[in-house]
C-alpha cells in the first residue's frame, strides 16, 4: 500500500489542522491524487458552490507513486471547483513538492473555509500548523520560497505559494512550487488566494516505507524506465528539445493556432523554437537555453532553464531577472507567442518569468492577450482603454500587459479576467478561443481533429491534457492517427481520457504516456499498491474518474452546450498548410462520443453507465 | 584496480534517483533526508551538483574516530562505519573536512557512503550517467584530492 | 632502534602504530600509566556513563590482538622521571626503560579544585575509565549530584549522569556553560536547555567547601547557599600531564613546547597530544588544543618525524563538537572572531539553533553551531585551508545557512 493512509484537514475559518483516515475503500476506487482527490471533493462539496466563496474546498493530493522511484513519481495535484471555469478542476505538477508532501507522510491536505488573515500551512512530518502570512501577503511566489526557507533555516523545505496573480484575483491564477513548477490552470491559485491562504511549506523525513513489494516493485520500475530511455520522445526529443521540440512540428503540421487563431502557421515559429533557444544570439554570444532540469525522480527531464539576454529591452535594468530560471515550455512560447504573433523569445521569457514570479497561467494570459490584441485590430478596445498600442506582434505590449496583469493595474485587471470574460464585456463573445471559459492550448483543433474533442469534452475546459490526441495524431503514439479526419476520434479521445485518469491518479506525469501506455503503469502500481490492479481494474478505474468529474460538472449546471468550440473554429476554414480549407468536425464528433461513453445526447451518463461503474 | 565513483555535475538533471536509491539501499525506504548523496541545487546557474564522500586518502574520520568504528574496506577501498561500535561522538563529522560524514539523530550513529561493497545503487539509479563508477585512475576527483592536499601539508611533505 | 612512547591514549597509540607501518623491524615499547585491560579512548567515557557501550567499547582499538600483531609492547607503568642524557625513563616501580626515541604523550590531567573536603570518598572527577566506573557504582535513581564545572566535559557528561536518574545540580563560576568554546548566546541557549531537562544549573557561583553529613555530603557555595549531595563531581578543566619532567630539561611552558616536527628543544625526544604545545593554524600562537583529533595528527606527524622522515604539522586548529543532552553544538577556530573582522550570528532560541560565522579579510576563521549536524565539517575545511570566499562572503553574511552551498562554491569548482 503505497498511501500514506493520512489525510490533513485544514480549517482555515477556525485556524485547526486535524489528521484523519484515508478511506481505503475509496482509495480501491479511485486509486489516488486526481481520482481520490475528486471523489473527496464531489462528496464534501455543492456542485453549485460559488468557486470564490468560503464553501468552496481546495485538496492538494498525491498519488500512491509520489515519492517513490518510479519516473516522474513526484507529482501532486489541485483538486476544488476552478475559478475560471466554475467546472471541476484538476491541476498537475512536479517539482519536488508533492514527494517532500508524501515523505512528511499525507496522502492529502483538504482545505476548507477562509482564513481571516493571510496565513501559510506549514508542515514537518506530522506537525501541521497554520502561520502568519502578514509578511509573506503582497509578495511574489519566489520571494515567499525564499522567505520561508530562510525563516526555516532549511532549504530543503518545499513551498508551493501564490503570487500577487493570485491575490488580486487573475482568474488564471496558478499555484507555484519550487520557483517554476506550476499547478497552472483554471483558477487553482485564484481559489487558494480567496481563502487567504499563501504557502504551504513542507519538510518530510519519515519517507515512503510502505510498498507492498518491493522488490517486484524496484523490478517494475527498473522496467519502465528503460522503456522512457528507448522510447524517441521520452528518450531523446523531450531531454533535448523539451516540449518545445514540437514548435516546428506543429507549425508545418499548420494546427499551429496564431493570431487568436485567425491563422493556423506562424511566419516566426521558427524564431521561437527549441532550436532557437539552443541557438547563440548575437548580443552575448550565449545560448537562451542554459540546461535541462528534470522533475523529482524523472529519468526524461524535460524541463527549460534558461538565461535571459540581458540585454533585451524587457530587462535591462532588472538584474532580478538575469539569472538562470524556468524557460519556456512549448504551451508558453506558443501563448505568449504564435497565439500574439510574436516572434521575440526574449520578450515571451520574460513574461514567462513573471508568470511564474507572481503565479498566473502563461496559456490562459497568452491567449487572453491574443484576443484583447484582436480586440484592439477590430477598433473594439483602443490604445486609452488598454494604456498602449496593442497590435498583434507586439512584444513589447506582451511585457507589459504581463507586468499589468501580474501588478492588478489599469488594464491588467481586465486581461487578468480571461478571454471569455474580456471578449463578453466587449460585446464579441465568439471572440474568446476557449471551452467552459479556458483558454486553448497550443493546438488547432482545424488541423488536428481530435484535440477539437479533447478540448470540447475535457472536464476541466479546455486542456490538452485531459487525452493528448497529438500523440497519435502527430507522433503516432501509440498507433497514427490521420489528424484531418474525424473517424475514430471520439473512441480515441474516450480510450485516451480514461488512461490519462490513471496516469493523473497515479503520481506520475502524463509525458510518460508518450512511451508507457496503462500495460506499462500496471506492473508498478501493483506491486506498489494492496488490490490487485489489474489492467481491467485500471481502466475501469479510469473511465469511473471521468465520468464522476462529468457528474460533477452536470450538477453544476454545464450541459451538452458546454462541450462545444467557439465558432471560429467551425465556420472559418484554416488557411493555409495541409488543413487548409478544413474546419473543426466537433458536431460529428460529439454524438458519436456521447454514444461511446454511454452518455445521453444531452451528455448526462445514462443509468446503465454509472451502474457499471459503481457511481 | 579499486574503483570509484565520478561525478559529472553537467549532466545531473537533479532528479534524486540517486537519493533515492541510496536511502532505500540502506534504510529500506524511499527517504531523500537520509541519502549519503547529495544534490546541491545552484538554482541561479541552473546547476545540480551531485556530492559525497570521496573515500579520500587522508582518511579524516577514520583517523578522527577514538573507538575504530570506522574501517577501511580493502576490496573498494571505501571507509567504512561500523554502527555497532560508533559510540555517536560525532568528531569525525567535524573532522572530515568535505563535511560528507554526518550524523544521524535518529540512529545516535553517524553515516557515509560505503560504496555499497562495490556496487553503488546511486551510479545504478542515475539516468544520465551523472555518477558512474569507474577505475579510480580515470575520475576526476584529482583536484577535490589537491585541494584535500591543502589541509595536510604534512602528508604532501612526507610524501 | 628503540621508540619508546610515554602513555597509551589517542596519541601514543596513533604514532605506535604510524612507526610499525614506516618501520617495521623498529622495537616499540607504549608505557601505560593506568593498567586499564586495554588502550582506551577517554572520548568514550560518556557513552559508558550513559550505558551505551560497555567498558570494552570504550577501547581504541577493536581486535584484542592488534598490538601482538603489530608487535607494539604495551608495558604498564608510570613514568617517573626522563633522564634525556642517559636516554632513559625511571618509572615509578623503580625499573628503567632506555630508548632511541622518546615521545611524551601523556595527555592532560584534571585540575584540582582547592577547596575543603576535595578529598572526601563521595567527590570524584571524571577524566579516567576508573573515575566512571566509581561514578557508575555510586549513581542511582535521585542520587544527590553536585557537579563543580560546565566545561566540555562537564556538559558531555550530563546525558550519562541524567540517564542514570541523577538529581543534578551544576555549578558554573563564569556563569557561562563551555565558556571557551561557545559565545554567550550559545551559552545560554544550552544553558537553557539544560533547565528545560531538568538540570539545576547555578550560575555565578562555586564552591566554598565540602563537608562529610552523615552518609551524604555538605556542599557550601561561596554564595552561602548550602546543597546536600550523595556525589560531588569536579570537573574544573584539564592541565598537561608534566608534572613527572620537572628538572629534565624539556622547555615547557602550559605544556611541552615543540615545533612544526613535534620536536621538543632536546635531541630524540618529542611529544604530541595533549600534553604538547604547538602552533595554532588560525591564530598562529603556540597553544594547546587538548583534543583528540588534534592528538592523532600531532601523534601522526611525530612518528614520521622519529622514524626519520620530514614532515610538518600544518598547526592545530580548535574543533569541537559537543552533544549536550542531545543537543548537538560545534565550534572551529577562532570562533569568537577578531576585532575588525566581519561576522554573523543567527539566533532561533525557540528551535534552539545557532549559528555563527566569523571573516578574516576573505576568508573564515571560525564558527559555532547550535542545532546543525549536517554537512558541519566543511566549517573545518574552509578554515583549515583559507579558502578565499569572493562573493560568498557577502551572502554568507546574509545567510549563513548556506555555508554548504558556499563551501561547493568555492571549493569544488570541479564537481
Ligand atoms: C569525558 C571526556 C570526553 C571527551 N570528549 C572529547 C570529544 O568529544 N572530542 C574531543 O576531541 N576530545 C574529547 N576529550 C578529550 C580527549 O579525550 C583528549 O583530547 C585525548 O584523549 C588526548 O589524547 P592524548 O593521547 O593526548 O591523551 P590521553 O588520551 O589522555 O592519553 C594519555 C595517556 O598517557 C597515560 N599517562 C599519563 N601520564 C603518564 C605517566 N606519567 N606514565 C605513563 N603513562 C602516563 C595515561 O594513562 C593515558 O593512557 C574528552 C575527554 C574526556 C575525559
Ligand atoms: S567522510 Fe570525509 S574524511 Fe572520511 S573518507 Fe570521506 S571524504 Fe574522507
Ligand atoms: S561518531 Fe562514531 S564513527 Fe564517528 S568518530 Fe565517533 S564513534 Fe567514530
Ligand atoms: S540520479 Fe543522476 S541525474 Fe538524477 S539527481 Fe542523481 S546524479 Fe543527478
Amino acid at each position: 500500500m503505497a498511501w500514506t493512509r493520512n489525510v490533513l484537514r485544514v480549517d482555515l475559518t477556525n485556524g485547526t489542522c486535524k489528521s484523519e483516515p484515508l478511506n481505503m475503500e475509496w482509495a480501491q476506487q479511485y486509486l489516488g491524487q486526481r481520482g481520490l482527490a475528486t471523489k473527496y471533493f464531489v462528496s464534501e462539496v455543492d456542485p453549485k458552490v460559488d468557486p470564490l466563496s468560503p464553501a468552496n474546498k481546495m485538496i492538494m493530493t498525491t498519488g500512491p507513486l509520489t515519492g517513490t522511484p518510479v519516473s516522474t513519481g513526484g507529482r501532486y495535484s489541485v483538486v476544488t471547483k476552478g475559478a475560471l471555469t466554475g467546472a471541476i478542476a484538476c491541476s498537475n505538477s512536479g517539482g519536488y513538492f508533492g514527494a517532500e508532501l508524501k515523505f512528511a507522510g499525507w496522502d492529502m491536505i483538504i482545505f476548507e473555509g477562509k482564513s481571516l488573515k493571510p496565513v501559510y500551512l506549514s508542515i514537518v512530518n506530522d506537525q501541521a500548523e497554520l502561520k502568519d502570512a502578514a509578511h509573506l501577503w503582497g509578495k511574489s511566489t519566489w520571494h515567499t520560497e525564499e522567505t520561508i526557507k530562510k525563516e526555516h533555516q532549511d532549504p530543503l523545505t518545499r513551498v508551493c505559494s501564490i503570487g500577487r496573480a493570485g491575490e488580486n484575483g487573475v482568474m488564471y491564477a496558478c499555484i507555484i512550487n519550487d520557483l517554476h513548477r506550476a499547478a497552472g490552470r483554471s483558477g487553482v491559485g485564484t481559489v487558494m488566494g480567496s481563502k487567504n491562504l499563501k504557502a504551504v511549506a513542507v519538510r518530510g523525513t519519515n519517507g515512503v516505507s510502505t510498498i507492498r513489494d518491493p522488490k517486484a516493485f524496484m523490478a517494475a520500475t527498473v522496467a519502465a524506465k528503460k522503456v522512457l530511455a528507448d522510447n524517441a520522445v521520452t528518450g531523446q526529443g523531450l531531454p533535448t528539445y523539451g516540449t518545445q521540440v514540437l514548435m516546428n512540428v506543429i507549425n508545418e503540421m499548420g494546427a499551429l493556432p496564431t493570431r487568436n487563431h485567425r491563422d493556423v502557421q506562424f511566419e516566426e515559429a521558427r524564431k521561437i523554437s527549441a532550436e532557437a533557444m539552443a541557438e547563440k544570439r548575437p548580443s552575448d554570444g550565449k545560448s537562451h537555453l542554459v540546461t535541462n532540469n528534470a522533475c523529482f525522480g524523472c529519468t526524461i527531464a524535460c524541463g527549460r532553464i534558461s538565461k535571459i539576454d540581458e540585454t533585451h529591452f524587457s530587462v535591462v535594468n532588472k538584474p532580478e531577472y538575469w539569472g538562470a530560471s524556468g524557460g519556456l515550455e512549448y504551451e508558453a512560447a506558443w501563448a505568449l507567442g504564435a497565439a500574439n504573433g510574436v516572434g521575440d523569445l526574449e520578450a515571451l521569457q520574460y513574461a514567462n518569468l513573471l508568470c511564474n514570479e507572481e503565479g498566473f497561467d502563461p496559456i490562459s494570459f497568452g491567449a487572453t492577450v491574443g484576443a484583447a490584441m484582436e480586440l484592439y485590430e477590430l477598433g473594439i478596445l483602443t490604445k486609452e482603454q488598454i494604456g498602449m498600442e496593442a497590435p498583434f506582434g507586439s512584444a513589447k505590449a506582451v511585457c507589459e500587459m504581463a507586468e499589468m496583469t501580474a501588478r492588478g493595474e489599469g488594464f491588467g485587471k481586465e486581461l487578468g479576467q480571461g478571454s471569455a470574460r474580456l471578449c463578453e464585456k466587449y460585446g464579441r463573445p465568439d471572440l474568446s478561443m476557449t471551452v467552459k471559459k479556458q483558454e486553448f492550448p497550443a493546438y488547432d483543433s482545424r488541423a488536428i481533429q481530435g484535440m477539437g474533442l479533447t478540448y470540447a469534452t475535457s472536464n476541466r475546459g479546455a486542456c490538452h491534457l485531459r487525452s493528448y490526441t497529438v500523440a497519435s495524431e502527430v507522433l503516432g503514439i501509440p498507433f497514427k492517427t490521420d489528424p484531418l479526419v474525424t473517424e475514430g476520434k471520439a473512441g480515441l479521445v474516450k480510450a485516451f481520457q480514461d488512461a490519462t485518469s490513471v496516469f493523473d491518479s497515479a503520481g506520475v506525469c502524463v509525458f510518460t504516456t508518450f512511451a508507457w501506455s496503462l500495460a506499462d503503469l500496471q506492473p508498478q502500481l501493483d506491486a506498489a499498491c494492496e488490490g490487485n490492479w489489474t489492467m481491467e481494474k485500471l481502466a475501469e478505474v479510469g473511465e469511473r474518474i471521468y465520468n464522476m468529474e462529468r457528474l460533477f460538472n452536470n450538477a453544476a449546471g454545464f450541459t451538452a452546450k458546454d462541450d462545444d468550440l467557439p465558432p471560429r473554429l467551425k465556420t472559418e476554414a484554416a488557411k493555409t498548410g495541409p488543413a487548409k480549407g478544413l474546419v473543426s468536425g466537433i458536431d460529428k464528433m460529439r454524438p458519436e462520443y456521447y454514444q461511446l461513453r454511454g452518455w445521453d445526447e444531452q451528455g448526462v451518463p445514462s443509468k446503465e453507465t454509472l451502474g457499471r461503474l459503481g457511481l | 584496480m579499486q574503483k570509484s565513483l565520478h561525478i559529472d555535475a553537467n549532466k545531473c538533471t537533479g532528479c534524486l534517483q540517486c537519493e533515492m536509491a541510496c536511502s532505500y539501499e540502506n534504510y529500506g525506504v524511499f527517504i531523500t533526508a537520509k541519502s549519503r548523496i547529495k544534490i546541491f541545487d545552484f538554482e541561479n546557474e541552473g546547476r545540480k551538483v551531485p556530492y559525497t564522500c570521496t573515500q579520500c586518502a587522508e582518511a579524516w574520520c577514520l583517523m578522527a574516530c577514538p573507538v575504530d568504528a570506522i574501517r577501511l574496506d580493502a576490496v573498494t577501498g571505501a571507509k567504512v562505519v561500523n554502527e555497532a561500535t560508533c559510540v555517536g561522538c560525532k568528531v569525525c563529522t567535524i573532522a572530515c573536512p568535505f563535511g560528507t560524514i554526518n550524523y544521524v539523530a535518529a540512529t545516535g550513529k553517524v553515516q557515509k557512503c560505503d560504496l555499497c561493497d562495490g556496487d553503488p545503487a546511486c551510479a545504478t539509479a542515475c539516468p544520465t550517467g551523472a555518477i558512474t563508477y569507474v577505475d579510480a585512475d580515470w575520475t576526476g576527483f584529482d583536484k577535490m584530492r589537491a585541494w584535500a592536499g591543502k589541509t595536510d601539508n604534512a602528508t604532501r611533505a612526507s610524501a | 632502534m628503540k621508540h619508546l612512547i610515554i602513555g597509551a591514549g589517542a596519541a601514543g597509540i596513533t604514532a605506535a602504530e604510524q612507526l610499525r607501518k614506516l618501520d617495521p623491524a623498529a622495537s616499540i615499547t607504549v608505557l601505560d600509566g593506568e593498567g586499564e585491560a586495554a588502550p582506551y579512548a577517554r572520548m568514550a567515557i560518556p557513552y559508558l556513563l550513559s550505558n551505551q557501550i560497555v567498558e570494552a567499547g570504550t577501547h581504541l582499538r577493536r581486535d584484542p590482538d592488534h598490538y601482538r600483531t603489530l608487535r607494539i609492547d604495551i608495558e604498564k607503568g608510570r613514568a617517573a622521571a626522563v633522564d634525556p642524557v642517559a636516554s632513559l625513563v625511571r618509572l615509578v616501580d623503580g625499573r628503567v626503560l632506555p630508548y632511541d626515541r622518546l615521545l611524551i604523550a601523556t595527555g592532560s590531567v584534571p585540575s584540582r579544585e582547592k577547596v575543603a573536603g576535595i578529598d572526601l570518598p563521595g567527590v570524584h572527577t571524571c577524566w579516567t575509565l576508573a573515575d566512571a566506573r566509581a561514578i557508575i557504582a555510586s549513581l542511582r535513581p535521585g542520587t544527590r549530584v553536585v557537579q563543580m564545572g560546565a566545561g566540555f566535559v562537564g556538559c558531555i557528561i550530563i546525558q550519562g549522569l541524567m540517564s542514570r536518574g541523577a538529581d543534578l545540580t551544576v555549578l558554573i563560576r563564569s556563569g557561562r556553560m563551555v565558556s571557551r568554546m561557545m559565545p554567550p548566546k550559545a551559552s545560554d541557549m544550552i544553558a537553557q536547555w539544560c533547565a528545560a531537562k531538568g538540570v539545576h544549573v547555578m550560575g555565578k557561583t562555586q564552591t566554598a567547601k565540602i563537608e562529610q553529613d552523615g552518609n551524604s555530603l555538605k556542599v557550601t557555595l561561596t554564595t552561602g547557599e548550602i546543597l546536600p549531595a550523595d556525589i560531588y563531581l569536579s570537573v574544573v578543566g584539564v592541565k598537561p600531564g608534566i608534572d613527572f619532567l620537572a628538572g629534565s630539561g624539556i622547555a615547557m611552558q602550559d605544556g611541552i613546547v615543540v615545533d612544526a616536527r613535534m620536536r621538543t628543544n632536546l635531541p630524540g625526544i618529542y611529544a604530541a597530544g595533549d600534553v604538547a604545545e604547538s602552533c595554532d593554524c588560525v591564530t598562529g600562537k603556540s597553544q594547546i588544543n587538548a583534543i583528540q583529533p588534534n592528538a592523532v595528527e600531532q601523534a601522526r606527524i611525530a612518528a614520521l618525524n622519529m622514524a626519520g622522515g620530514a614532515a610538518d604539522f600544518v598547526g592545530s586548529l580548535a574543533i569541537n563538537v559537543l552533544d549536550t543532552l542531545g543537543l548537538v553544538s560545534c565550534s572551529f577556530g577562532q570562533w569568537q572572531g577578531v576585532e575588525g573582522g566581519a561576522g554573523v550570528e543567527l539566533v532561533d532560541e525557540a528551535n534552539y539553533r545557532y549559528l555563527s560565522l566569523q571573516f578574516g579579510d576573505d576568508v573564515l576563521i571560525g564558527a559555532t553551531s547550535i542545532g546543525w549536524t549536517d554537512h558541519v565539517g566543511v566549517l573545518r575545511g574552509l578554515i583549515q585551508t583559507s579558502t578565499p570566499l569572493g562573493v560568498w562572503k557577502e551572502r554568507l553574511l546574509a545567510d549563513p545557512t548556506t555555508f554548504m552551498a558556499a563551501y561547493l562554491a568555492t571549493s569544488q569548482k570541479a564537481a
